[in-house]
């Protein structure tokens, strides 16, 4: 009987210098797969590698030979000595390698859990192993799980559905105001990395025209490049609030860049269209009184933080759910994967009987010779029937009760009733 | 009280239970389940409405009794039409109760014989009924439209991202909703007040009766939501006070509806009379 081993490393196993080794690109990982399938004691194999993890999922007779195979490959594919990244490894076999994997592709193994890339990098990574012929029976049956699971976790709990990051967080508001951001206009003033990023993710989102302010001009020209926008001076922003949507505010500024009272100024001339404020500097760079004001909404780095808390809490929550649906696929899985046990079994049963048969109606026909062909072929006829007949409920009962976990049970009964192991 | 009633009651009662438990849960399927009962119980309401036009060749607005049932058939008819082009699944959270509300209030009154009207055999003052019913009913779930835009403005103002936060649509979407019942509300009151008009003076000989509560308020109704529209469109009332405003012209209308006849005297006196 084959097992399902999986063997990797991932950020809570192994600190980010030894990921970093043991990282594949794509066309390595292509090759690593020809040099794992070459190993003997593996019979099916693929290799997943994102900045967070490595992992090997194999399909092999012995695990600790398979272990043990796919460590030298990972060694001397990647340069680096067993006993570097030995101790870093988990290995789980059968039902711990599946739910290990359900885990993984619903990201609930992920740094930051919910997040969605990890299905697609492992959807990828079993498209490799296809093209490349790596994937046997099991691993296909295994990986088109996996990925219903996945699917199912993330529309059933919901674990993906809010932002966990700064620049989402702003993002998902931006969302609740207006609703599309589709053309709104941003302005960002200053710049920083958190700033930067979210107005990534805006122009993600279809935002329309990017305007940069910023103390020092040519900084803000490089930045506005950046995102395909304008460069404007500092002293612009009053008049571009006439027309801005969403106001970015990044600055190393003491005071408030951008205060109630010019706000109040221009709501008139805005026709009271909603302004959105994300402040990211501290300290503040938008006078926290503008959000008292209609159609004026400011979220400034604590406030994002606690969406991001509360996000975060209602994710831990959905992975407990998540947790109940990967054990149940675990179970439906393994039932699968073990009633593929009882066909070899029946096989050997129904051989056999074919061959108790054969002789004997050998043995019979040899005293009746006075028996015309079509009499003897009718005699061989019968024998068959009568196996099939015979053979029909004990079939259907192996096969079926295979879907029941202790299948073993009744294939090892049935394996000694018939004495199907002996090859005297 | 009848079987059909009760049956009435009955869907509109588990419309509103589906609804609110896809607020709650956010299932799709919920949804489905709300709308469709909600839809069952409104062809059941349509079969009532019929039975009761056919049974005397009027439409059915005598009597508070008719007159609600009828208003609530027709908040239902156009609940159903703005859902159809708004595509706000939230909006049956409010259409729902209110519908089952006002059935549950025209089961407790008496269902008297009535006498034929005789204006009700104008063709204009049906038109003037079921016009002014619909902009009422628009307007109805103007109101709806702008208690659900406070609460989802209230949650990102006080950076809550609670219950609403996350089950309500966003502010725009809420704002241009509201919006778009408000002028559907307010083009089909103005047609049915002009109606009205128009067959106050071809039967009383004037237009307007100043010794009529009903058509004072009435036309103080009418000035609020054309108050609303003008600033919207002028300077740009949105958001917030256009809700508040909302809100706001739905209770004078239903004092127009009901309090008028409870408290004033007028010529509307039998259609909300008991």
């Amino acid at each position: 009987m084959e097992n399902i081993i999986l063997l990797g490393l991932n950020h809570k196993s192994a600190p980010v210098e030894i990921r970093e080794q043991l990282s594949f690109s794509t066309d390595q990982v292509a090759e690593a797969l020809k040099a794992l399938r070459a190993e003997p004691g593996i019979k099916e194999v693929m290799l997943f590698s994102t900045c967070n993890r490595v992992e090997v999922l194999m399909v092999a007779k012995d695990s600790s030979l398979a272990v043990e195979a796919a460590k030298k490959v990972l060694s001397e594919y990647k340069h680096i000595q067993i006993n570097m990244f030995e101790n870093l490894l988990y290995t789980h076999t059968a039902d711990a390698g599946i739910s290990h994997l359900f885990k993984v592709a619903s990201s609930l193994d992920s740094m930051i859990v919910g997040e969605p890339q990890i299905l697609g990098q492992i959807k990828e990574a079993y498209h490799l192993a296809t093209s490349n012929k790596t994937s046997g029976v099991i691993l296909n049956r295994l990986l088109h799980k996996t990925f219903s699971v996945a699917k199912r976790v993330r529309s059933e709990t919901g674990i993906g559905d809010n932002a966990v990051s700064i620049s989402f967080a702003a993002v998902e508001l931006g969302r609740k105001i207006f609703g599309s951001l589709e053309g709104k206009k941003v302005l960002l003033i200053g710049a920083g990395d958190m700033a930067e990023l979210a107005v990534e993710n805006l122009i993600n989102y279809m935002a329309g025209d990017i305007y940069v302010a910023n103390r020092t001009f040519s900084r803000g020209v490089e930045l506005a490049e950046r995102f395909n926008g304008k460069a404007v001076r500092m002293e612009e922003i009053d008049d571009l609030l006439r027309s801005i949507d969403i106001v970015i505010s990044s600055t190393g500024s003491p005071d408030f860049i951008i205060t109630r009272d010019q706000v109040k100024g221009v709501l008139r001339d805005r026709k009271n269209r909603p302004l959105f404020f994300i402040d990211i500097a501290v300290p503040r760079d938008i006078d926290p009184e503008i959000n008292r004001m209609g159609n004026s909404y400011v979220y400034d780095i604590d406030d994002l933080q606690g969406v991001i808390d509360q996000n975060i809490e209602d994710r831990n929550k959905a992975a407990i759910k998540a947790e109940r649906i990967i054990e149940e696929s675990t179970i439906q899985f393994k039932r699968w994967y073990e009633s593929l046990d009882a066909v070899p079994t029946i096989i050997a049963l129904r051989s056999k009987m074919d061959t108790i048969a054969r002789a004997e109606v050998e043995k019979t026909l040899q005293s009746m010779r006075h028996l015309s062909e079509a009499d003897a072929r009718a005699i061989i006829r019968m024998t068959d029937a009568l196996i099939s007949k015979i053979l029909h409920d004990p079939t259907v009962f192996l096969k079926e009760k295979g879907h029941y976990g202790k299948n073993s049970n009744y294939v090892d009964i049935a394996r000694k009733l018939f004495r199907l192991d002996d090859n005297e | 009280m009848n079987l059909l009633d009760i049956s009435i009651v009955l869907f509109y009662l588990l419309g509103t239970v589906g609804y609110f438990a896809h607020l709650i849960f956010q299932k799709d399927f919920l949804y489905r389940a709300g709308f469709y009962l909600l839809l069952c119980g409104f062809l059941l309401h349509s079969v009532s409405i019929g039975v009761g036009f056919t049974a005397s060749g009027q439409i059915t607005v005598r009597n508070l009794h008719e007159t609600l049932s009828m208003s609530g058939w027709i908040i239902a008819g156009v609940f159903f039409l703005l859902q159809k082009r708004l595509n706000l699944k939230i909006l049956g959270v409010w259409a729902a109760p209110l519908l089952l509300v006002i059935m549950i209030i025209v089961m407790q009154l008496p269902r008297e014989p009535v006498q034929a009207v005789k204006i009700l055999d104008s063709v204009l003052i049906v038109f003037h009924v079921v016009a002014v019913l619909a902009g009422d009913a628009a307007l109805a779930l103007a109101c709806g439209v702008g208690i659900l835009y406070l609460l989802q403005e209230w949650d990102i103002k006080n950076k809550k991202q609670g219950f609403f936060f996350k089950r309500l649509p966003s502010l725009d979407m809420l704002d241009r909703t509201g919006y778009a019942c408000i002028i559907f509300g307010f083009i089909s009151l103005t047609l049915g007040l002009i109606g009205g008009l128009v067959y106050s003076k071809t039967t009383y000989g004037r237009f307007w009766g100043w010794d009529a509560a009903k058509e004072i308020w009435s036309g103080a109704t009418w000035l609020i939501y054309a108050a609303l529209i003008h600033e919207r469109l002028v300077v740009g009332w949105r958001g917030r006070r256009s809700a508040i405003m909302a809100i706001i012209g739905f209770i004078v209308l239903l004092f127009t509806f009901f309090g008028v006849n409870f408290i004033l005297k007028g010529q509307h006196g039998n259609f909300t009379g008991l």
